[in-house]
């Protein structure tokens, strides 16, 4: 039911993915980027244009879909997760994309979000995370930071912002990744790992709102900063970053802290904390750095693991079913029971 | 002393106790019995809210009302002829229910002081001598008998003491003359592994039997002979495994996967638990977060291909309301069906009430015209459950099925039928384009108005849909004024097409008269009782029954007109009046009830003759 019994297609080239619909976010988005690179990496990922699926739920990433020339539905606000588990679930050869952002995926869409998750389909969310309302006008998300000053949060918001990649481990997640919609490359690659992985992958994707919430990520964007607020995690490869990678990740006990290996001579580049995809521990400790000034901002996959898929569950249970029953027969079970005849 | 056999046409018993004594189940037993042995029938099953009551309280009582006749009957029975009371509680209140000169079979080992004082009896009703003259009471030691039955048994006292329902019933087996053969062996099969609860429940069973024949108490045995029924294989069916069953039958002459998306609810669970056991036909159930996802997920598999279905009662329905018009919008088959409870708000969960139907018929944001059929008895659950599904498929559109908690709990003898006699229709997905043509996903079926279904996974055919308003023909998102009102104009007269799939309108009575008593759903058996009692006393009275609410049939509206009186017996404040009110401007007048169980045919009639003056 993975990847893997889809049928491929050689062929397929960008153009292949763009609709002649007019795109309408507004001038500057970083949707722009998003789309740009999935209609460059989906020609690549070994799928028959017909077996792709886009759901979407509302709000400005949730146009994605019209955007794309495959089988789409932009659906109602936060229900795509739910949407897509039917598409799935009927049909489990389909690679199924849910498009979904911070307010319809976390808020009004965070009861399907966490249980899509912990079932485990194999469906693939991408979480547009720009920390604003945007198709609304400007009024703070589940992701916006304490005290945000918007239209409906006058004298700063109240709320204290999820945490999208602890929120997902939290739900079981099988595979959780973060990428920036300025990182090209890097979104490119993990749009690849998210489709490889059999199971729900949560990529949450840092996209800048330049009209309502712009510069939001700016610090992980410029070229001044981003080396020190940016850690690219590898896997199997030690927790490093800053301009001359010379700082890093260390574990104090279980308490994480930056070192700067140039000044801290006391410590070397084997007191770097190594990254390890499987472990959950380490997904946690990363996942805590988000809103965190003291630590950089983690990018990359923090966390995947192999676990039952749960249509192929069901796909197993069919035919369990049929070996120990025999193939249903309706005329059998209508007439099943206590029976009797009139004459 | 020889016993006395009396032949009867009409019994109606009530089985009463606390709601661990097992009354569904002697119900559903002594049911089963009387079905084989060719009676007509219709029961009432009535429950608390709360899986154990406080023992012995008012509020703890359990019911089941069994109705079995010789002749066609239609309805659970207004007022039981015979009364069974485990408990005082039980007594208490249902005694004014019992026609008078009816039977009380109590259970006189539980009117202890206790139980008295809990159902508020100041002294034993069944010595103190205040029901004797009005009503035969049998004041029976079931416990204590049982008891002795399993006294050389290692069973619990509480085990032992469980099986007193079984004693009742082998005693109503006797009474109706009904024999054993058919409870034993389900005793048998229930307890496969338990052998010694199986033994003691035979016991208890045996005991209560052998009692009515020995007894002195008892002079007379009943005989109710068999029904006429139209031949044919029959068993006893309930509303609840009939959609269920309807629904799997649609998908199998469809050759289409069923999916079911749903969330647990009072009294629509049944439907979840019964598909969930099909996956050696296939069947996808998906048990999912809330209702929302529930309908979520089935309309996503519905454009993946499958028959997608939810079910859900009044309160889940209103959470999938935001859904039920994305299906509309994007035109996809989906049954939901709805049984109803009395509401607003949580309501009453376990009662029936018929309130749901402008939520169904209106309840939405947007002119969003849907298709709703309504069973009118636990069999007919089947056929529109089936209906529901033929129609969604061939109108690409949502459609509903009003259930209630009577229908949906309550059975009846059901003629099995044929797979190959039920309709005929096609599941067919696009698949065909010739060469420069594109895929129109909202290009219509000139006859029935129904777009083409192309599902993912068919090259060519890659198109968007979704919840905003649609451009005619390509399915483009479209903000245009002339174009909404198109596709508003069009949404209407596909679901106004669905009429023309009616047979003409079925009119019990006379063509035209004095008064027409217009029933839907569940009130159609005592609406039918109402007309025949009524004809009988040579009143010139109809009844219509209507299957579909929306859209109503085309005859409807002159049937009405031949009629000076118009009844609309509903178990609601009077929702269909008002739509039948609205599209015929006929001053149609309501019996409205909402009590949480079956308006009563006697209530009809009564209403019939005060209008009728």
């Amino acid at each position: 039911m993975s990847e893997s019994k889809q049928k491929t297609d050689s062929k397929l080239s960008r153009m292949d993915f763009v609709t002649d619909q007019g795109v309408r976010w507004c001038p500057g988005c970083g949707d722009y980027a998003i789309l740009a690179q999935a209609q460059k990496i989906f020609p690549d990922l070994g799928v028959a244009k017909e077996n792709f699926v886009f759901v979407s739920g509302i709000g400005c990433s949730s146009r994605f879909p019209y955007y794309m020339n495959t089988f789409g539905f932009h659906s109602i606000h936060g229900r795509a997760t739910a949407i897509a588990s039917g598409v799935k679930l009927a049909n489990p050869d389909l690679s199924v994309w849910v498009v979904t952002g911070d307010g319809d995926g976390l808020s009004i869409g965070g009861n399907h979000t966490i249980h899509l998750l912990r079932r485990n389909l194999d469906i693939n969310i991408l979480l547009f995370n720009n920390r604003i309302y945007g198709l609304t006008k400007g009024q703070y998300s589940p992701t916006s930071e304490l005290g945000k000053i918007t239209k409906s949060t006058p004298m700063g918001s109240l709320d204290r912002p999820f945490n999208p990649p602890a929120l997902a481990l939290g739900a079981e997640a099988t595979f959780v990744a973060r990428t920036i919609d300025r990182n090209t490359h890097h979104m490119q690659s993990m749009i690849k790992r998210a489709h490889k992985h059999a199971g729900t992958s949560f990529l949450e994707i840092y996209q800048n709102c330049n009209i309502f919430n712009d510069g939001a990520f700016s610090s992980l964007t410029n070229k001044e900063t981003r080396d020190d607020h940016v850690l690219v995690l590898e896997h199997e490869k030690p927790m490093l970053f800053g301009k001359n990678q010379e700082k890093g990740i260390h574990l104090d006990g279980n308490k994480p802290r930056v070192i700067d290996l140039e000044k801290d001579k006391n410590l070397g580049i084997n007191d770097i904390l190594v990254h390890d995809e499987k472990d959950i521990v380490i997904a946690m400790i990363l996942s805590s750095f988000t809103h965190n000034p003291d630590f950089p901002d983690p990018i990359g996959v923090i966390y995947a693991v192999k676990a039952p898929v749960y249509e192929d569950l069901l796909y197993e249970q069919f035919d369990h079913a049929v070996k120990q029953r025999g193939k249903g027969d309706i005329a059998d079970l209508l007439n099943a029971g206590d029976t009797w005849e009139v004459k | 002393m020889g016993k006395s056999l009396k032949n009867v046409d009409d019994v109606v018993i009530r089985f009463a106790g606390d709601s661990g004594d097992g009354m569904q189940l002697t119900g559903t037993r002594f049911t089963e019995t009387t079905a084989i042995f060719g009676n007509d029938l219709s029961t009432l099953p009535d429950y608390p809210a709360e899986i154990r009551a406080p023992a012995g309280s008012l509020a703890g009582v359990s019911v089941f009302q069994l109705h079995f006749s010789s002749k066609n009957i239609h309805t659970p029975g207004d007022n039981p002829d015979v009364l069974v009371a485990m408990n005082p509680a039980a007594l208490k209140v249902h005694l004014g229910d019992l026609m008078p000169g009816g039977a009380i079979i109590a259970n006189a080992n539980t009117f202890t002081p206790k139980n008295l004082q809990l159902a508020g009896y100041e002294s034993n009703p069944l010595e103190d001598g205040s029901l004797e003259g009005v009503y035969e009471i049998y004041a029976i030691e079931m416990t204590k008998m049982v008891t002795d039955a399993c006294a050389d048994m290692s069973l619990s006292s509480k085990l032992v003491e469980r099986t007193k329902n079984m004693f009742a019933l082998g005693m109503l087996y006797w009474m109706y003359n009904r024999t054993l053969d058919s409870t034993l062996a389900w005793l048998r099969k229930k307890f496969e592994s338990k052998p010694e609860i199986v033994e003691a429940n035979s016991r208890a069973l045996k005991t209560g039997y052998n009692f009515g024949e020995t007894t002195e108490i008892f002079t007379t045995r009943y005989k109710v002979g068999k029904a006429s029924l139209p031949p044919g294989k029959y068993r006893n069916i309930n509303g609840n495994y009939a959609i269920s069953l309807g629904l799997l039958a649609a998908a199998q002459k469809g050759n289409i996967p069923l999916f079911y998306g749903g969330y647990p609810i009072t009294p629509a669970s049944d439907i979840l638990h019964t598909l969930a056991a099909f996956r050696h036909f296939g069947v996808k159930t998906f048990q999912a977060e809330d209702e929302i996802a529930g309908i979520a997920s089935a309309i996503g598999a519905s454009f993946s291909g499958n028959l997608g279905i939810t079910a859900s009662s009044g309160p889940g329905i209103a959470l999938k309301t935001e859904a039920l018009g994305l299906a509309v919008m994007t035109e996809l088959p989906l049954v939901i069906v709805n049984v109803q409870r009395g509401g607003p708000s949580t309501g009453l969960p376990t009662k029936t009430e018929q309130s749901d139907l402008f939520q169904a018929v209106l309840g939405r944001n947007g002119d969003t015209p849907m298709p709703v059929v309504a069973p009118k008895s636990p069999g007919d659950c089947f056929y529109a459950a089936y209906e529901a599904c033929m129609i969604a498929i061939k109108y690409m559109t949502p459609v509903f099925v009003l259930s209630d908690g009577y229908l949906a709990n309550g059975s009846e003898p059901w003629k099995i039928p044929e797979l190959k006699d039920l309709k005929n229709f096609k599941v067919s997905f696009q698949k065909d384009l010739s060469e420069n043509e594109n895929f129109m996903p909202y290009l219509r079926d000139p006859e029935t108005l129904a777009r083409g279904w192309a599902i993912p996974g068919t090259s060519n055919f890659e198109h968007r849909i979704g919840g905003l308003e649609k451009e005619d023909i390509t399915g483009n998102v479209s903000y245009d004024s002339a174009n909404h009102q198109r596709m508003t104009d069009l949404r209407f007269a596909k679901i106004a097409r669905i009429a023309n799939e009616f047979p003409p309108s079925n009119i019990f009575g006379n063509k035209s008269g004095e008064l027409l008593i217009i029933t839907w759903g569940g009130t159609y058996g005592t609406g039918r009782s109402a007309a025949e009692r009524c004809q009988r006393e040579n009143l010139k009275v109809s009844q219509l029954h209507l299957r579909w609410i929306n859209p109503l049939p085309k005859d409807l509206g002159s049937i009405i007109k031949k009629f000076k009186h118009v009844l609309i017996p509903e178990q609601n404040m009077g929702q269909l009046r008002m739509l039948i009110r609205n599209e015929f401007l006929v001053d149609a007048v309501g019996l409205n009830q909402v009590r949480g169980r079956p308006i009563r045919a006697g209530s009809i009639v009564e209403k019939v003759k005060e209008i009728l003056g």
